[in-house]
């Protein structure tokens, strides 16, 4: 109910919490804006945030760079790393949970596995990946694709796993078979948690597909030469090597960005997809 | 009765035989929990008879065992032994212990169990499309029907999250009947509602029994709830749960609720109150032991 709750304010422009949400970002940026100019403001650098370039000079850059095709172009790289990664960690997560929750036999082969697993840090994987996969575009893509993979399978098994046994007992009253139940208790009932884990999963893969170009794409981009590298995580850790301050800003307010949109258009599916939990 | 063509047409296919089906007989009932060494006896011995087109109420303290009755009747938990029958066919025994659940034999849950991912007219339609029976069309057209006849006209496309739990509880006994079930099996069916909106589930849960005639198997643990429902109230021991007293109450149906204000449904309260408090009492004494 909070959920639906939070959903509705922010969609509504114009409302309270649409304003209470501008004035913040306003406050923050203002805070930031003359912290960053402390020293020509006040004399005194203030510590730590006076090294960070004021965001109307990262404003100034944004607007050089979204008439750059080059930024475009590592945009779309990175979202299209997103987009395979995530997409595959739903075709393979989605029924692998189910199965687990659906299958006690299943459960206990695969969850001991599972579990060792989950806890090893996608990025812990980075090395391993890129001697197994053949192509550099392939080891970030398996990155990305586990980390949102566990998140999802463990959301989808938790929803599974939570639904009430009176509704089985119902429907098997009412003369469901077994394909019946999975396709019209367990599936609607499990949605809720599939999207629950994507809108989560999304925003790690976005953070892992990051770090995963800066690791692998952004070290040997230039030595390999090939299509191989780009991306936005390269393009933060070239403009370090590069020493423009503005430039890396610009690019994690790029990231900030795309991960925002890709969580709100999996919300409006979701909300799409299981009408029944708006409408409270 | 016009409203309900289908419910009205099954009985009226057999005038030989008005309005009796869905007569349970529980013979001897034993159900122990876990192992038979280190096992919980939930039912003990358990025998009495819930005769067709009636009401029977069984009343006990909570946790005594009546719903593993109710279970082991819907076919959703085994008993361990004895014989249950619907209208003389054998349900469970000694050598099927789990019946099949089937839609003779409906139940509504004690916290509800619609499905919240359907709107209400898909939950009514559920069962018939379910077994085929009735094609979606004809399906909707019933339940059009027989929501409007339970009040419940408008609310068709609603989500059950929408409605109070009173209506929920309204949707739910329509979804049972839309299956033409030969027994209702109510398990504390008001139990999470105000006694304001439970004054009024009575009298439209008595209103659905006058017009379809089925057989309901209802559990409480309220006694006034109980006499005031019941053709039948069978008061059951703490666990292990067995009838204690099985009473016929013979205040003529349709009853409203000025019943409860006269002498006879008094009686009935003295009368059994007593024998309810003590199994309550023992109930509580068991509950703190287990503590």
């Amino acid at each position: 109910m909070a959920k639906a709750f939070v959903l509705r304010a922010m969609s509504t422009v114009g409302g309270d919490d649409f304003w209470r949400g501008i004035a913040s970002i306003a406050v923050f940026l203002i805070f930031w804006e003359v912290g960053s100019r402390s020293q020509a403001l006040f004399g005194i650098a203030f510590p730590w945030i006076s090294q960070i370039p004021a965001p109307s000079a990262v404003l100034q850059e944004l607007v050089v760079l979204v008439q750059d095709p080059s930024f475009w172009m590592s945009a779309l790289l990175s979202t299209l790393r997103v987009f395979e990664g995530f997409l595959a960690a739903m075709v393979v997560g989605i029924p692998l949970g189910l199965a687990m929750a659906v299958s006690r036999t299943f459960y206990g082969i695969t969850f001991p596995v599972f579990e060792v697993l989950r806890p090893i840090p996608p990025l812990a994987w980075v090395p391993a990946s890129i001697i197994f996969w053949p192509t550099q575009e392939l080891s970030i893509a398996f990155v990305t694709f586990l980390g949102a993979f566990f998140t999802i399978v463990i959301n989808v098994i938790g929803g599974a796993q939570a639904i009430d046994v009176r509704y089985f007992q119902a429907a098997r009253s009412m003369g469901s078979s077994t394909w019946d139940i999975f396709c019209r208790i367990i599936l609607p009932a499990t949605l809720p948690s599939i999207v629950v884990g994507a809108t989560v999963g999304v925003g790690i893969t976005w953070a892992v597909v990051v770090a995963a170009e800066m690791i692998s794409g952004g070290g040997s981009a230039g030595s390999v030469g090939g299509a191989a590298g780009g991306g936005l995580g390269f393009f933060i850790w070239n403009s370090y090597v590069g020493g423009s301050y503005t430039q890396i800003v610009a690019g994690m307010i790029s990231i900030g960005i795309a991960g925002y949109l890709s969580s709100a258009v999996l919300r409006k599916i979701g909300k799409w997809l299981t009408p029944w939990l708006s409408q409270y | 009765m016009s409203a309900q063509p289908a419910t009205a047409r099954s009985y009226s296919a057999v005038p030989a035989q008005p309005l009796r089906k869905g007569g349970v007989r529980i013979a001897d009932v034993v159900k122990v929990y876990g192992t038979s060494e280190a096992g919980i006896l939930a039912v003990d011995h358990c025998t009495f008879d819930v005769p067709p087109g009636e009401i029977t109420v069984v009343v006990g303290p909570s946790g005594c065992g009546k719903t593993t009755l109710l279970n082991a009747i819907a076919g959703f938990h085994s008993i361990s032994s004895g014989n249950i029958y619907l209208d003389d066919e054998l349900l469970c025994g000694p050598r099927k212990l789990k019946a099949q659940p089937g839609p003779d034999r409906i139940v509504v849950f004690q916290n509800g169990a619609l499905f919240p991912w359907k709107t209400n007219i898909e939950n009514v339609t559920f069962g018939p499309i379910m077994q085929g029976l009735l094609s979606r069309a004809e399906a909707y057209e019933k339940a059009r029907d027989m929501m409007a006849d339970a009040g419940l006209r408008g609310i068709e496309h609603n989500y059950p999250g929408e409605m109070s739990s009173g209506v929920r509880r309204r949707v739910e006994i329509v979804r049972a009947l839309m299956n033409d079930p030969k027994i209702l099996l109510l398990d504390e069916p008001y139990r999470a509602l105000d006694s304001l909106t439970k004054s009024v589930m009575h009298e439209a849960l008595l209103e659905v029994f006058y017009k379809n005639r089925v057989t309901i198997f209802f559990i409480t643990h309220d006694l006034e709830e109980a006499i005031f429902l019941g053709h039948r109230v069978v008061i059951m021991t703490t666990r292990p749960c067995r009838p204690k007293k099985i009473l016929d109450i013979d205040i003529p149906h349709p009853r409203d609720y000025s019943v409860l204000t006269t002498k006879r449904f008094r009686e009935f309260m003295d009368e059994t109150a007593a024998a309810v408090h003590e199994e309550a009492l023992k109930a509580f004494a068991a509950g703190e032991k287990e503590r």
